[in-house]
């Protein structure tokens, strides 16, 4: 995993982001939601966005899918200053959202609910046909589990929702896609599923973030993870040279204590300890990480 | 391992969309009755409901009285449901989106208002006269588009609203007299009396819309099979194309055959009118992509809203439509009584309207239902009205009956909402 890692992240470097967030602030009545929010996402990389509940990762979802446009702060899409004040912007854009609720509309089939909002049509009226074999194209390339899809997706099972949404994601080739607790609802098997759509999606090209409460997923998969807390940014780690502990303690603002800063110090020691010996610097890695771990059990 | 192979060789042949080994196939006629068999079972009842029930009704009153089922009783019955199944077309519309409209009644009354105010006593060329009622119906429903995307009222409250107002307008429009009425001689009275299609043109009619028919379903076979996916048999088809036809034949035949003072008479052109009507926003909510975000705002609005649908715009041409539809059907109804007086509109018009969108099977939550429904429950509130007079009840019966089946008509969409959540055909 750290190798496969460390090649995008070094190329993210060079290269301008194409998704870039500057002082995102927002408020809803005495709420501030958000607060001089910062992210970068750049082509062909997976951004994890983590923090707690509350933490503000769905309002700043919202805030780049054009639902709740910013109060204050600038959006910068491609080198472009851009104003992001509706879905249909967002999505022109080149940004496409999969919400944590799925917004599907249950009484509409399969075929419906990928195309809605973009229907193709022919003399002015659906073009059907297209859309039915368009999607069950598209569902094969994603190895998609779905009987028919002429049901209404109110029969869906949870996994088979999931993959109706990010299916719909993708069908106008977005640069930017955003998927909020993908696989919150999600079985074991369909969760690697998403993964690997996930990692589908960067191998694209597409920049990918990623919200997740669930870290293993986080760490399968992202190549940067950018915590919130507070509505603030709270830290911004690559997954290569970072361990659990050290993302577990910005999401809950552990690090601003005496003790984790201490814990911190010593943990650093540890590793640099095992980073002096040469020979299998990568295998002693995971085992740093164990060691940590077991040293936040203790405490 | 043995098994792969010839699962493969089996897909090969089998159409995109029925390759997945769970879905039950139905083959040939058999499977297809199983099929539709099973649908009904798991509640999803589509309009068999209302079917069953108009069957019921027509049976329980010929067998009352004779004349029910004569074809210049069906007549009559189509005639006077032309006018308020236009408004309940209108009212289809508002419920699919999950929303109401209960001043379709006061805004029929001011269309019929400005009609027989600005033809008879301003003079106003009638095809003027109607272009204005009607379009004082799409200013009203514009209206309240407005008030109901920009502040967010309630439409229960809005319409409320208009329906005490408009009746207030329609009044201040009729001015001291209160009734107006229109020349019998005048078109619009005779197109909504008199007019009737000739027998030949009938059958003409009905051959035009087998043919079209079969026509759209060969194209979209030819569609589908191209595109690799399952298609309905030409067999199927055929058999389909040539039932539509005679079911529409016998009922043209038997509409046209009245005997005595009824010679003559068959179709009104309102009935082919309201019909019309009822066809094409059929074919506009399923076929094109304004139907699709109807569908889609009154199942899940804030979904349409993030699929990048402007819901607004929507809610405005919903109740613009709506209330341009209750102009329409005010206009006709004006035709058909020759007058337009304080009463247009008034009385049971609402609540019929309603009522027969909701006895068709269109569901009051939303995104369930369609155009047919208007025609269906039309059908019904009308029989129950027509055969309630020939038995010489009074209103007071009527009102009664009507609102048991609008009770049982609720209840049954309630009972198949359940029974198809619980076998997944939500």
């Amino acid at each position: 995993m750290t190798q496969t890692t460390e090649a995008p992240a070094a190329a993210t470097t060079k290269q301008s982001p194409v998704l870039s967030l500057r002082g995102i602030t927002k408020r809803f009545g005495a709420v501030q939601a958000l607060t001089d929010i910062d992210l970068d996402v750049y082509e062909g990389e997976v951004v994890a966005l983590v923090g707690d509940n509350g933490a503000g990762k769905s309002t700043l979802v919202k805030v780049m899918a054009g639902v709740h446009p910013q109060d204050e702060g600038t959006i910068t899409f491609d080198g472009r200053t851009v104003h992001i004040g509706s879905p249909a912007e967002s999505r022109d854009l080149g940004i496409a959202t999969v919400f944590q609720d799925l917004a599907l509309c249950d009484n509409l089939d399969v075929v419906a609910n990928l195309f809605l909002g973009h229907e193709k049509t022919t003399g002015g009226t659906l073009d059907e046909v297209g859309m039915e074999k368009e999607s069950w194209e598209l569902l094969r390339q994603l190895s998609a589990k779905i009987p028919s899809v002429r049901i209404a997706v109110a029969s869906l099972s949870g996994g088979q929702r999931q993959t109706v949404a990010i299916a719909r994601s993708l069908l106008g080739d977005p640069k930017v896609v955003i998927l909020d607790e993908p696989t919150a609802a999600l079985g074991v098997a369909q969760t690697a599923e998403v993964l690997n759509l996930v990692e589908r999606l960067r191998d694209r090209g597409h920049g990918v973030i990623l919200i997740s409460h669930n870290m293993a997923d986080v760490q399968a998969v992202a190549d940067r993870v950018v915590v919130l807390r507070l509505g603030r940014n709270n830290g911004e780690f690559t997954i290569a040279d970072t361990s659990y502990e050290d993302i577990i303690a910005a999401i809950t603002g552990a690090t601003d204590n005496a003790v984790t800063k201490r814990a911190a110090s010593k943990l650093t020691v540890q590793v640099e300890a095992l980073e002096d010996a040469p020979a299998d610097s990568a295998a002693a890695a995971p085992a740093a990480q164990d060691e940590a771990s077991t040293e936040g059990e203790n405490r | 391992m043995t098994t792969t192979p010839t699962k493969e060789a089996a897909t090969a042949s089998v159409a995109a969309d029925l390759q997945d080994e769970r879905l039950l196939q139905a083959h040939g006629v058999g499977g297809r009755f199983r099929a539709e068999l099973s649908r009904i079972r798991t509640g999803d009842l589509g309009s068999l409901p209302v079917a069953v029930g108009l069957v019921v009704i027509w049976i329980v009153f010929q067998s009352l009285n004779s004349n029910f089922l004569s074809p210049n009783n069906l007549v009559n019955l189509l005639l006077q449901s032309a006018a308020i199944g236009t408004i309940a077309v209108g009212i289809v519309l508002v419920l699919l989106l999950g929303e109401i409209d209960l001043s379709v009644g006061s805004v029929s009354g001011v269309a019929a208002a400005v009609l027989a105010v600005g033809f008879v006593n301003k003079g106003w060329p009638l095809g003027v006269a109607i272009l204005l009622a009607v379009l004082a119906g799409t200013v009203i429903g514009l209206f309240y588009g407005v008030l109901y995307t920009r502040f967010g009222v309630p439409s229960f409250v809005i319409t409320l609203a208009g329906l005490l107002g408009f009746l207030g307008l329609q009044l201040w429009v009729l001015g001291k007299d209160g009734s107006i009425n229109i020349d019998f001689n005048s078109w619009i009275v005779r197109f909504c009396q008199q007019m009737f299609v000739s027998p030949a043109v009938s059958y003409g009619i009905v051959v035009v819309v087998a043919l079209v028919y079969a026509g759209a379903a060969l194209q979209r076979r030819r569609q589908r099979s191209v595109a690799g996916l399952s298609a309905m048999s030409l067999a199927e088809i055929v058999v389909r194309s040539a039932l539509l036809a005679v079911v529409l034949g016998v009922v043209v035949w038997y509409l046209n055959s009245g005997e005595g003072r009824d010679k003559g008479r068959g179709i009104g052109y309102m009935v082919v009118l309201f019909v019309a009507i009822v066809v094409v926003m059929n074919l506009v909510l399923r076929r094109s992509r304004w139907g699709r975000s109807v569908y889609a705002v009154g199942g899940n609005e804030e979904a349409a809203r993030r699929a990048g649908i402007k819901v607004n715009r929507v809610y405005v041409t919903v109740f613009a439509l709506c209330s341009t539809f209750a102009a329409v059907g005010g206009v006709l109804a004006a035709g058909r009584l020759a007058s337009a007086n304080q009463a247009s509109g008034g009385a049971d018009t609402n609540l019929n309207a309603i009522a027969a969108a909701v006895i068709g099977g269109t569901s009051l939550f939303g995104g369930r239902g369609s155009a047919y429904s208007a025609l269906l429950g039309i059908l019904v509130i009308q029989s129950i009205s027509s055969g309630l007079s020939l038995l010489s009840l009074d209103s007071s019966v009527r009102y009664m009956i009507t609102g048991a089946v609008l009770l049982i008509a609720v209840i049954v969409d309630s009972i198949s909402r359940r029974s198809r959540q619980s076998a997944g055909r939500a």
